[in-house]
């Protein structure tokens, strides 16, 4: 067992510092107030070719695994930009990821460089109305016609659709009636977003304003079959194994999240002075703040543990799950307590944590929620009967 | 023209310093460790002259213990092309003293023949502000302290200097010594592609027996201290009363 961080791995750490730090509280409190997508933050990241950190060498990425990954998002996030700097690129790591599995040649050489390049940005069409975590009832619809599909359908949490310009949507090909099974009958394809023809409606939501999520409208629209990804009807299949990297990623950017809400906690600790002493001398400030240090170790142990699985090529689901699980309520928690610390001020915009906490509530919902994760290990793990 | 920088790793300037107990220097047991600032400006600059067709080579040296091997990396995914580690101390807290490290960059000097060094003007751990001027001393070079602008012009070097009231600009004869100041240049990041690239670049190790130089200290040090801490000030109720105190009480006018 080896805990040691690699050179590579602390270089990545400190590139993405140095790009993270150029962003600073100003620029992220002015991006929520504008509700405008930090476009200077992608180009950043996107210039020091973070962008590409999975992606293979071959098409301009840089061919690591999720460890790095969450490294580098777990770093993204500690700097203030919250789940807004995490959104920004956060699909770019692994939504391509069917494509690069499964894509032909000709769509890995013409899709995967202009997003390593920034010069494409996707959006995930998968989630919708009427299906949220029971993907496998999704309605939107691809009928086969001459030299490719038409697609009707309505997609819901699509978020970046308002400055995409792609999309990845899952859609079904075959009725779930007619299949064998129902996870069978489903299509990916991967498309341009015109908002010409795809409507793409914003969604006021509790946190993040900067980057949108929205209800995509997708009526009669026309996708060739160069579009499709890998095999009709087995796009499920597909989608599968980006799961665990994604809660692997997730739980690395709520945990980063974590640590600056504890952070400024702590500063603000040792720097406001109330009945002649600093506020962190006493047990009730500096109690609950250790304790969040140690929730937040505890997740980004399992967490790298579950990357570190995946990586070698190792089954992750239970660790993954958990990871999800642990780092969502620990940053939930060390968010809730840097506001507290903080007191009245932390109710204020200026001091940021409100903002954090606002944004952080995200983690234990998506992209699965608690009570499917205690479903998954109840299940997997400790034998008992599926509950659903 | 071949371009050589000395790189150091000292601890990270945004570490709050603690001195060790005994006082016999300045705790680095599980430290966050960095390239010395000043000599990140001196692989920039060296980086830049490859870029502009000057240099054709960047080589980056540093000497120390073998973590500095980092340090060294930090430099190649900066964009130098290859690196010399010389590993000179098995512990942390030993700091290799400036006329040793001076000898070993100049046997260094003689095996691979750079028309430049470019280096720190001073390591922020210690602040000897030494090395570069007695490389200059050993090898017989010219040497240009405190660099704010540095252009090659066929076998010289223009060199502004930032000195006490203003700038100086000198003619140092190539191959020379610049040493670079704060001011020279802003050092870029490691973009992801150039930290992978620096994995595959060379990085050979020596030690100082490989250039017969003798790194036994000859300084001891005698006591490390923290700066005393700050007093508490007053606030004063009028001008006439600060006036009052700075004459009789500080008694600075």
């Amino acid at each position: 067992m080896n805990f040691e961080v690699t050179e590579e791995q602390k270089a990545i750490r400190e590139g993405v510092a140095a790009v993270a730090k150029q962003f600073d509280d100003h620029y992220w409190g002015r991006k929520e107030a504008e509700e405008s997508f930090p476009f200077e933050f992608h180009r950043a990241m996107a210039e020091g070719g973070w962008l590409g950190i999975t992606m293979p060498e071959e098409y301009g990425g840089a061919g690591l695994g999720v460890t790095e990954a969450s490294i580098m998002m777990n770093e993204v996030a500690r700097h203030g930009g919250g789940s807004a700097a995490i959104s920004t690129i956060h699909i770019n790591l692994f939504g391509p990821h069917p494509i690069v599995v499964f894509g032909n040649s000709d769509q890995k050489s013409e899709w995967i460089p202009r997003l390593v390049s920034g010069k494409d940005q996707v959006c995930f069409g998968v989630t919708e109305p009427d299906a949220g975590l029971d993907t496998t009832r999704i309605k939107t619809f691809a009928r086969k016609v001459d030299g490719g599909y038409i697609i009707n359908g309505r997609k819901l949490w699509t978020s970046t659709a308002q400055v995409a310009t792609k999309i990845l949507i899952l859609a079904r090909t075959t009725p779930i009636e007619e299949c064998r099974k129902p996870t069978d009958g489903m299509t990916i394809f991967y498309t341009d977003l015109d908002r010409s023809k795809i409507e793409v409606r914003k969604i006021p939501k509790m946190g993040r304003a900067a980057v949108d999520s929205n209800a995509t409208f997708i009526d009669e629209y026309f996708v060739p079959d160069a579009h499709r990804i890998g095999e009709e009807g087995k796009g499920f299949s597909y989608l599968l194994h980006s799961l665990n990297p994604e809660r692997i990623l997730v739980a690395a950017e709520a945990i980063g999240m974590g640590h600056d809400a504890l952070g400024r906690a702590a500063r603000y600790a040792t720097e406001r002075v109330v009945f002649g002493r600093q506020i962190g001398q006493n047990q009730g400030i500096q109690h609950p703040l250790a304790e969040s240090w140690i929730e937040l170790e505890a997740a980004d142990a399992i967490t790298m543990k579950a990357a570190w699985l995946y990586d070698a090529g190792m089954s992750c689901g239970a660790e993954a799950n958990a990871a999800k699980f642990l780092a969502a309520r620990a940053a939930f928690t060390a968010c809730e307590r840097a506001v507290l610390t903080h007191g009245g001020l932390g109710y204020s915009k200026e001091y940021q944590v409100e903002r954090l906490m606002r944004e952080v509530m995200v983690f234990r919902i998506a992209p699965v929620t608690e009570q499917l994760i205690l479903s998954f290990v109840a299940e997997k793990v400790l034998g008992q009967k599926k509950s659903y | 023209m071949k371009v050589l920088v000395p790189v150091k790793r000292v601890i990270d300037y945004n570490v709050k310093v603690r001195v060790k107990a005994d006082g016999s220097g300045v705790d680095l047991a599980n430290v966050k460790m960095s390239m010395n600032p000043f000599d990140e400006i001196a692989v920039e600059e060296a980086i830049r002259l490859k870029e502009e067709g000057v240099a054709s080579e960047v080589v980056a040296v540093s000497i120390g213990v073998k973590q500095a091997q980092e340090t060294l990396r930090t430099a190649l995914a900066m964009g130098a092309d290859r690196a010399i580690l010389i590993v000179a101390a098995d512990d942390v807290h030993t700091d290799i003293e400036p006329l040793a490290v001076a000898k070993l960059l100049a046997a260094v000097v003689k095996e691979e023949e750079p028309g430049l060094v470019l280096a720190g003007k001073q390591a922020i751990d210690n602040d000897m502000n030494a090395t570069g001027q007695m490389l200059s001393a050993l090898l017989g070079w010219s040497q240009a302290t405190f660099a704010s602008e540095v252009t090659i012009e066929g076998d010289h070097a223009l060199v502004t200097r930032e000195v006490d009231g203003g700038l100086q600009t000198i003619k140092a004869k190539m191959p020379c010594i610049v040493t670079v100041d704060l001011r020279l240049n802003e050092p870029r990041y490691a973009s992801l592609p150039n930290i992978m690239k620096a994995k595959k670049k060379p990085l050979d190790e020596k030690t100082p027996d490989d250039y017969g130089v003798d790194v036994s200290p000859r300084l001891s040090i005698v006591k490390t201290a923290e700066p005393p801490t700050r007093k508490a000030g007053v606030k004063v109720g009028s001008v006439d009363e600060l006036i009052t105190k700075l004459k009789d009480e500080a008694g600075v006018i």
